[in-house]
């Protein structure tokens, strides 16, 4: 990887406009910087009103914040995403053969493309899935790959979010938002649409139902409106005419799963949980959940109902497991990946940890297991202090950490206060699998709003754009 | 629909129709003290929002004297006290948040709104705008939440459930009101006349915002009998007993199940009560013994309705 100078999605290295962005450039030069500040304004108002907010880990119960909406957009030429959605669709079908493979057969694990110790006693495999069919043997259903640009210019895939990746709400309103505020900027160009992705994750629900039922109902469980993630959740229930549950609201009888409504107890085909698998069963994963419901894993391993995402997808996106994501789809698809990999350190591999505690300063050392950005080192920004803590956690378990390159995340020029500067991005598109592998064009672009910053999580001080793939 | 929405959307419209019932019976008690009289009689007005919203002891623990400034802090903007409109506001813009995908977003607007501006208000800002103004304000709020409403939900079982919570919390609140103020209509204080009751008659009207219908309806000077007919018995006026009881009859009528008979069976009781009722009968045995069972019967009411529809024993 080269790792010199920034990749800028607006500007070329001297400075001239990039030919997708010349029509938004032109739009801005056009339009007063006073209607850019009162749009802006009224943008913060809007998500406001509308409620669009999360909930901060961490902080005071029932704290709710905004997340920063910028409106200069991502914008991506048609040509590149055409390469990026093959891509995409490419790695997802590998995981998800990857998926059914190691909860049946194991043929990679023979084949000795990657090791029985990685899929065995990974702490997010599942021992109730092994030999446990699901419908089409599609396990991710949804799927958010985080990708960024490097500065040679090549999209590199920094994680797979197999489980309950979130975020999709955001997409959809950065486009309404947009629209409401700068219509002009949408009759100019041809932007490809966005607004049919919960058509489409209906679809993909619909397809995956038990034994093809005609009119499956099918439901999102949501652990409840404290949950960072309960706007989106009640924003997809809504979106798409299903009902929004909590565990409370289900039970299983016989090994069926039924709602309880004012009319009795309703027949539950499909579950878009957005619950962790621990919490979903308190009879079979953790005992103290008030989330879950009692006797779920029973009735989904009698193929009663069906679970989207499955049980046990972790083990396919789990930070560790990504190094190997390349060979599975060489193994699966008899392909080479059109999405690169980043170069990736196991720190229980004791030749990648030695060159690792030797290179702090220069690498991003993650959990393997964590998320949202929390407990990361970033080498160049961190203190001496910093690192040396890291070291010593490093030390006491190595093989809970990966390492990798400091990636130089491409930039988009974003409003801080009222001038624009250069911040990082990063881009998660949602791949939906059911019958079929579909997807909207672009996805979320997320941007670290302080300078130099490259941790783009919402939790972590991020803010959103909108994502634009133009013709 | 889900059991716990359908609780969830029942509480979500008790509560607003609660913040708007205090507005209307403080911003009448507000301007009923503007006109009093002898000094040492002003506060006395302010004991009737406390007894109409069952609050009186609870302000007792934490004031020392009922007066208006502290009335009106305790009843419209103390977090404290869970009946408050502050509070109200909040439950039911929390019960919103709750069942979100299952109301429209122009409702869940409305109450998030709401919500965000009132927590702004304190009481500077209230003696700024001018009281009756903030209670105007939280009048229209649930004038426009109830249009809103009417104006944009689907008509499923979602939209009933939210009605039922209206209906049952509006006749409550006309059954309190009428039962505080029952000695002002009391006919035996019939001779006391003069302009004072013309007030207080015309202060019960105005907070149930029913003044101008009793002046079409009976195109007659304010009596006791009259206003109490019309708030009990008429059939047209969207506050009265009847009227509300004749809602939640035909609500549970559209929502029923296996387990509702019970909660039918009582709604109709209460209602053939009200069609056939005299007002000089419903006097000779005592208005306030009269309204006292009323409120008992609707707390049976509200209790059979948890069990008929928001129990999640229902189903197992």
């Amino acid at each position: 990887m080269a790792t010199s100078g920034l990749y800028n999605e607006m500007f070329d290295a001297d400075r001239s406009v990039r030919g997708h962005y010349a029509a938004f450039a032109e739009w801005l030069a056009e339009t007063p910087p006073s209607r850019i500040a009162q749009n802006r304004h009224a943008a913060d108002l809007l998500f406001h009103r509308v409620g669009i907010t999360f909930a901060v880990y961490g902080e005071a119960s029932g704290t709710e914040r905004l997340i920063p909406f910028d409106i200069v957009p991502h914008v991506i030429p048609g040509a590149q995403w055409q390469r990026i959605a093959r891509g995409l669709k490419q790695r997802v079908t590998a995981l998800n053969r990857f998926l059914h493979d190691i909860y049946h057969a194991q043929e990679i694990v023979r084949a000795g493309k990657v090791p029985s110790n990685q899929v065995n006693r990974n702490a997010q495999f599942r021992p109730e899935m092994v030999g446990v069919d699901v419908p089409g043997g599609v396990y991710a259903h949804v799927a958010g790959v985080d990708l960024v640009k490097h500065s040679d210019g090549e999209y590199y895939v920094l994680e797979d979010n197999l489980r309950t990746p979130s975020g999709v709400s955001y997409m959809l309103e950065n486009r309404k938002m947009m629209m409401r505020l700068f219509p002009e900027l949408f009759a100019q160009q041809r932007i490809r649409p966005v607004d049919h992705y919960p058509d489409l994750l209906l679809e993909t629900l619909r397809g995956v139902a038990q034994g093809n039922a005609e009119n499956p109902t099918i439901v999102l469980l949501t652990p409840g409106h404290y949950n960072s993630a309960y706007f989106e959740h009640a924003f997809l229930a809504q979106q798409m005419g299903i009902e929004l549950v909590e565990g409370q609201d289900l039970f299983v009888l016989n090994n069926t799963v039924f709602m309880r409504t004012t009319q009795g107890p309703q027949k539950v085909d499909v579950i878009y949980r957005r619950i962790d698998d621990d919490f979903l069963d308190p009879l079979a994963f953790r005992p103290d959940s008030m989330l879950g419901v009692p006797g779920l894993l029973s009735a989904y391993r009698a193929g009663r109902v069906t679970l989207a995402n499955a049980i046990g997808t972790g083990v396919a996106d789990d930070k560790s497991m990504y190094p190997y994501v390349p060979e599975m789809i060489r193994f699966y698809m008899g392909e080479e990946p059109i999405l690169r990999n980043v170069p990736t350190y196991v720190l229980g591999k004791e030749e990648d940890r030695l060159y690792v505690l030797d290179h702090l300063e220069e690498l991003v050392v993650k959990e393997a297991q964590g998320s949202g950005g929390y407990g990361m080192l970033v080498g160049p920004t961190s203190t001496r202090d910093e690192r040396e803590r890291y070291r010593q956690r490093i030390l006491d378990q190595p093989e809970r950490f990966i390492a990798q390159p400091t990636l130089s995340l491409s930039m988009v020029p974003t409003y801080c206060g009222d001038v624009l500067a250069d911040r990082h991005i990063d881009l998660r598109p949602y791949v939906l699998t059911g019958s079929d592998v579909t997807f909207v064009p672009g996805g979320l672009t997320r941007v670290a709003l302080r300078e130099g910053s490259l941790v783009v999580n919402s939790s972590q001080g991020g803010g959103v754009k909108d994502t634009w793939v133009v013709d | 629909m889900l059991s716990r929405v359908a609780s969830t959307l029942y509480w979500m419209s008790r509560y607003v129709e609660r913040a708007e019932n205090t507005a209307r019976v403080l911003d009448v008690t507000w301007r009923m003290s503007l006109l009093v009289q002898e000094p040492e009689l002003q506060n006395q007005e302010w004991f009737a929002p406390l007894n109409i919203t069952g609050t009186l002891f609870p302000f007792s623990g934490r004031h020392d004297e009922v007066c208006a400034r502290e009335v009106l802090h305790f009843m419209a903007l103390d977090a404290e006290n869970p009946g408050s409109i502050f509070s109200c506001a909040r439950q039911a813009r929390e019960n919103a948040r709750a069942v979100r995908g299952s109301i429209t977003s122009e409702m869940w607007e409305v109450l998030n709104s709401t919500w965000l501006e009132m927590q702004h208000m304190d009481e500077d800002l209230m003696d700024a705008r001018g009281v009756s103004s903030f209670f105007d304000w939280v009048k229209e709020r649930s004038h426009l939440f109830r249009g809103v409403t009417f104006g944009t939900m689907h008509r499923d079982d979602a939209y009933e459930f939210a009605r039922l919570g209206t209906h049952m919390e509006r006749a409550d609140s006309t059954a309190r009101i009428l039962d505080v103020k029952y000695h002002v209509l009391l006919p035996s204080v019939k001779d006391v006349g003069g302009a004072v009751d013309y007030y207080q008659w015309s202060a019960v009207l105005r907070s149930v915002a029913a003044f101008e219908a009793y002046r079409k309806v009976y195109r007659d000077v304010i009596t006791p009998l009259k206003l109490a007919e019309l708030l009990i018995l008429r059939d047209d006026i969207p506050r009265s007993l009847r009227f509300c009881l004749r809602q939640v009859f035909e609500t549970l009528g559209h929502v029923q199940n296996a387990q509702s008979g019970e909660s039918l069976r009582l709604a109709g009781q209460v209602l053939a009560g009200l069609q056939y009722g005299r007002i000089s009968e419903i006097f000779a045995g005592g208005l306030h013994e009269y309204l006292t069972e009323f409120l008992e019967s609707m707390q049976d009411l509200s209790a059979q309705i948890q069990r008929s529809f928001f129990s999640s024993r229902v189903v197992e």
